[in-house]
C-alpha cells in the first residue's frame, strides 16, 4: 500500500486506497453510461436480427400441417432439385467471385498506382453503378445481351458470328449481370488494401535485385492478399443470396437459393421449407466466413512466409 | 570470416545531374566525386534534394540530365534491380510477409544463390548486425533498433558494390540513435564499403562520416573533411547549419579586414575589398581582461545579456556595441566562473587570430 493511505486510513475502509469508494462509484456509474448509450443499438439488433433469425429458425422446425419434425431439413437430401439449386448456386457464386478476382484486380492494381487525383476521378467510375437501381442496371444488361440485342447485332454486323450468341437467359447471363453488380465490391476493399502497401517496400524489392514482375509477384501481390480475401469473402457471400439478377437473366433456368426461397413461400406458401433453406444459407455462409477467418489467421501466424 | 565488400568498393562520379519537377528545379548541376571506400554524407535542411540525389543513384528517380559512373560504368539509365547497389530506407521498407531470414535472404534468392550458400551468408549477415538467431522472427516482433540492424543486414549481404542510406537512424530515440552511428561508422571500417549517406542531423554527419557534402537549394555548398567543414566554412549557409554561429560584420579595405575601429588580427589572407562577416563560435570566444591584448586576440567590447549555468558549461548571451548578439560558451572550471560577469556588465570578448573565419555577406 502507498504511503498516502497509510497515513489517510480514515480516509477509506474497504480496500484501503485513497477514495477508493468514490473513485468505483465513478468508474460503475460511466459504465452504467456507456450501457445506456449502447442500449437503442442493442435493441435494434435484438429486434432486427435476433428475433428474426429466432423465429425463422422456430419455424422450419414444423411441417405444413403445423407438426414438429425435420423433414424441412431432410428435403435437403431426398429431393433432387434442392440439390441442384444448392449445386448451381455455388457454381454461380464461385464463376462470379473468380470473373471479380480476373476483373477486378488488374482494376484496383491500376488504381492504386495512378496518381491520387486520377485515382479518385476513375473511383467514381467504379462506384457510379452503385447509384443506379439493380434492377435498372439488369434490365440494362438484358438489351445488351439478347439474342437481338446490341452485342449480337454488332457482331452479326462485323461478320464475327453468324448465329446470335447465346448471352441471355442462361447461365452466362447470369454470371455476367452478377459480376457487374459485384465488382465493385472486391474492387473497393482490394483498392483501399493496396493503397497501404508501402511504396518503400516495392523499391526496396528492386534494389535487392528483383525485377519489376519479380517485386509485384513476390511482395506486392502477397501484400494484397488480406484485401483481396476481404473482397472475395464479401462477394462470394453476397452471390449466395442474390435474388433479382439471377431471376431475371436466368430466363427460369437458373435457380438460385434465394429464387428458391421465394418460390418455396410465395407460391406453395410453405413457411416451414422456406424457412429451412434459409437456416441453411445461414448457416453455409457463416461457415464459410469462419473458414476465410481461419486461413487469414492462420496467414498472420506466418504460415505464408515460409516456403 | 567477414563479408569482403573491400575489394568491391568502387568509387562513384557524379556529374552534371539537373532534375525538375514541372517548373520547380530540385537538383542543378550538381558534381560529386565518392572514392572507393569512402564514407560520404550528403548533410542538408529538408527540401535541399539530398534525399532526390539518394534516389537518382538508386535509379528510383529520373534524372533530366546527368551522369552517374560507378567504377567508369555509366549507370543512368540503367534499371534499379540491376544497378546492384544496397540501400537502407528511412523506414526499413522490410517485408511484412517474410521473417527475418527471409528478408535478408531475398537478394539472394533473387541472383539464385544456392540454399546452403543462402543460409550461410544470412547467417553471417545476422551475426555481423549482432542479430544471431532472430532468423525465424516476424518483422512486426522486433524492436526499433532490431529493424534498423535487419534493414542493414538485408542491404549488404548481397555485397553491392555501393550502400546508400537514407536517414536510416532517425526514427531511433536519441541513445540508441548514438549507438547505432559509432555501430555503422565501425560497420562501414570493418566492411570498407563506398557509402552515401543522408541526414539533416549536422551532429549525426560530423560523427560518422570520411567527408561532408553540405547541400542547399539542390546544390553543393562545400564539402569537405568534418573539421575542415567546421573550422573553415566557406558560405555563411555552411557556417549556420554546421555548429552554432553568431554573424559580425566586418569590412576589407587597403589588404586588411576592420571591425569598426578595429584592424582584425587574422592568420588568412584579407577577402577582396567590401562588406563580409566574421564567423563567430560560441567556444571560440572567451573573456578577457581588457589589459592582456597582446597576443594575437581581437578584442571585442560587448555587454552582457544573460548568463545561462548548463551544469557542465555555461551560455552567455551579450550584445556587441553594434547591437549584434554573440554567444560564448565555456566550461565551468573555477577559474572562468571566478570571472564570470553579472547580466549588464560590460565585458570584453576575445577571439584568436587563426580562429578568424570570414565568409561573404549574402
Amino acid at each position: 500500500m502507498s504511503l498516502a493511505s497509510a497515513s489517510l486510513d480514515h480516509a477509506s475502509r474497504r480496500d484501503g486506497a485513497l477514495n477508493g469508494d468514490a473513485l468505483n462509484a465513478d468508474a460503475r456509474r460511466e459504465a452504467r453510461g456507456m450501457l445506456a448509450l449502447l442500449s437503442p443499438g442493442l435493441f435494434l439488433v435484438f429486434a432486427v436480427i435476433i428475433v428474426p433469425i429466432g423465429w425463422l429458425f422456430w419455424l422450419s422446425l414444423f411441417d405444413e400441417s403445423g407438426q414438429l419434425s425435420a423433414a424441412n431439413y431432410a428435403r435437403f437430401f431426398e429431393q433432387a432439385s434442392y440439390i441442384k439449386t444448392f449445386v448451381t448456386t455455388f457454381k454461380v457464386a464461385f464463376t462470379v467471385t473468380g470473373a471479380c478476382i480476373l476483373l477486378g484486380y488488374p482494376l484496383a492494381y491500376m488504381l492504386s498506382q495512378l496518381p491520387r487525383r486520377a485515382a479518385s476521378i476513375c473511383l467514381i467510375f467504379v462506384v457510379l453503378p452503385f447509384w443506379t437501381s439493380v434492377l435498372v442496371r439488369t434490365y440494362a444488361w438484358l438489351v445488351i445481351l439478347q439474342r437481338k440485342g446490341l452485342v449480337n447485332t454488332w457482331l452479326m454486323d462485323l461478320g464475327v458470328i453468324s448465329q446470335p450468341l447465346p448471352l441471355a437467359n442462361n447461365f452466362a447471363g447470369v454470371v455476367i449481370g452478377m459480376t457487374h453488380i459485384m465488382l465493385p465490391f472486391l474492387v473497393l476493399p482490394l483498392y483501399a488494401s493496396m493503397k497501404t502497401i508501402d511504396v518503400d517496400c516495392l523499391r526496396a524489392g528492386m534494389n535487392l535485385g528483383a525485377s519489376p514482375a519479380a517485386t509485384f509477384r513476390q511482395i506486392f501481390f502477397p501484400l494484397s492478399l488480406p484485401g483481396l480475401a476481404s473482397g472475395v469473402v464479401i462477394v462470394f457471400v453476397l452471390c449466395l443470396g442474390f435474388f433479382v439478377t439471377p431471376a431475371l437473366m436466368g430466363g427460369g433456368k437458373v435457380i438460385m437459393w434465394a429464387m428458391r426461397m421465394e418460390q418455396t413461400t410465395s407460391l406453395y406458401s410453405n413457411w416451414g421449407a422456406g424457412a429451412a433453406l434459409g437456416v441453411v444459407l445461414l448457416g453455409v455462409t457463416l461457415a464459410l466466413l469462419g473458414l476465410f477467418h481461419w486461413l487469414l489467421g492462420a496467414r498472420a501466424t506466418g504460415v505464408w512466409s515460409r516456403r | 570470416m567477414l563479408l569482403s565488400l573491400a575489394q568491391s568498393a568502387l568509387p562513384i562520379g557524379i556529374s552534371g545531374i539537373e532534375k525538375r519537377f514541372g517548373a520547380v528545379s530540385i537538383l542543378s548541376d550538381l558534381s560529386l566525386d565518392v572514392a572507393a571506400g569512402e564514407f560520404l554524407t550528403l548533410l542538408g535542411p529538408s527540401g535541399s534534394g539530398k534525399t532526390t540525389l539518394l534516389m537518382i543513384l538508386a535509379g528510383f528517380v529520373r534524372a533530366n540530365a546527368g551522369s552517374i559512373k560507378v567504377g567508369g560504368e555509366e549507370i543512368i539509365t540503367m534499371p534499379p534491380h540491376k544497378r546492384n547497389i544496397g540501400m537502407v530506407f528511412q523506414n526499413y521498407a522490410l517485408f511484412p510477409h517474410m521473417n527475418v531470414f527471409h528478408n535478408i535472404a531475398f537478394p539472394l534468392k533473387q541472383r539464385h544463390v544456392s540454399a546452403a550458400e543462402t543460409a550461410e551468408r544470412v547467417e553471417r549477415a545476422l551475426d555481423l548486425v549482432q542479430l544471431k538467431g532472430l532468423g525465424e522472427r516476424r518483422v512486426d516482433q522486433l524492436s526499433g533498433g532490431q529493424r534498423q540492424r535487419v534493414a542493414l543486414a538485408r542491404a549488404i549481404v548481397f555485397e553491392p558494390r555501393i550502400v546508400l542510406m537514407d536517414e536510416p537512424l532517425s526514427a531511433l530515440d536519441k541513445s540508441l540513435r548514438e549507438h547505432m552511428q559509432i555501430e555503422l561508422r565501425n560497420l562501414h571500417r570493418r566492411l570498407g564499403m563506398t557509402t552515401v549517406y543522408v541526414t539533416h542531423d549536422q551532429r549525426e554527419a560530423i560523427t560518422m562520416s570520411d567527408r561532408i557534402a553540405v547541400m542547399n537549394a539542390g546544390r553543393i555548398e562545400q564539402i569537405d573533411q568534418p573539421e575542415v567543414l567546421y573550422a573553415r566554412p566557406q558560405t555563411k549557409f555552411v557556417a549556420g547549419f554546421i555548429g552554432e554561429s553568431s554573424f559580425v560584420p566586418v569590412e576589407s579595405r587597403n589588404g586588411s579586414v576592420w571591425y569598426e575601429d578595429r584592424k582584425l588580427r587574422m592568420t588568412t589572407t584579407a577577402p577582396s575589398a567590401g562588406r563580409h562577416l566574421m564567423v563567430v563560435r560560441p567556444e571560440k570566444l572567451r573573456l578577457v581582461a581588457d589589459a592582456d591584448e597582446a597576443g594575437g586576440v581581437n578584442l571585442l567590447p560587448a555587454t552582457v545579456g544573460d548568463v545561462i549555468y548548463q551544469g557542465d558549461s555555461f551560455v552567455c548571451y551579450a550584445t556587441l556595441r553594434d547591437g549584434r548578439q554573440v554567444t560564448l560558451r565555456d566550461y565551468c572550471r573555477s577559474d572562468v566562473l571566478a570571472k564570470l560577469p553579472a547580466p549588464g556588465e560590460p565585458i570584453t570578448l576575445g577571439i584568436d587570430a587563426q580562429d578568424v573565419v570570414l565568409v561573404a555577406d549574402q
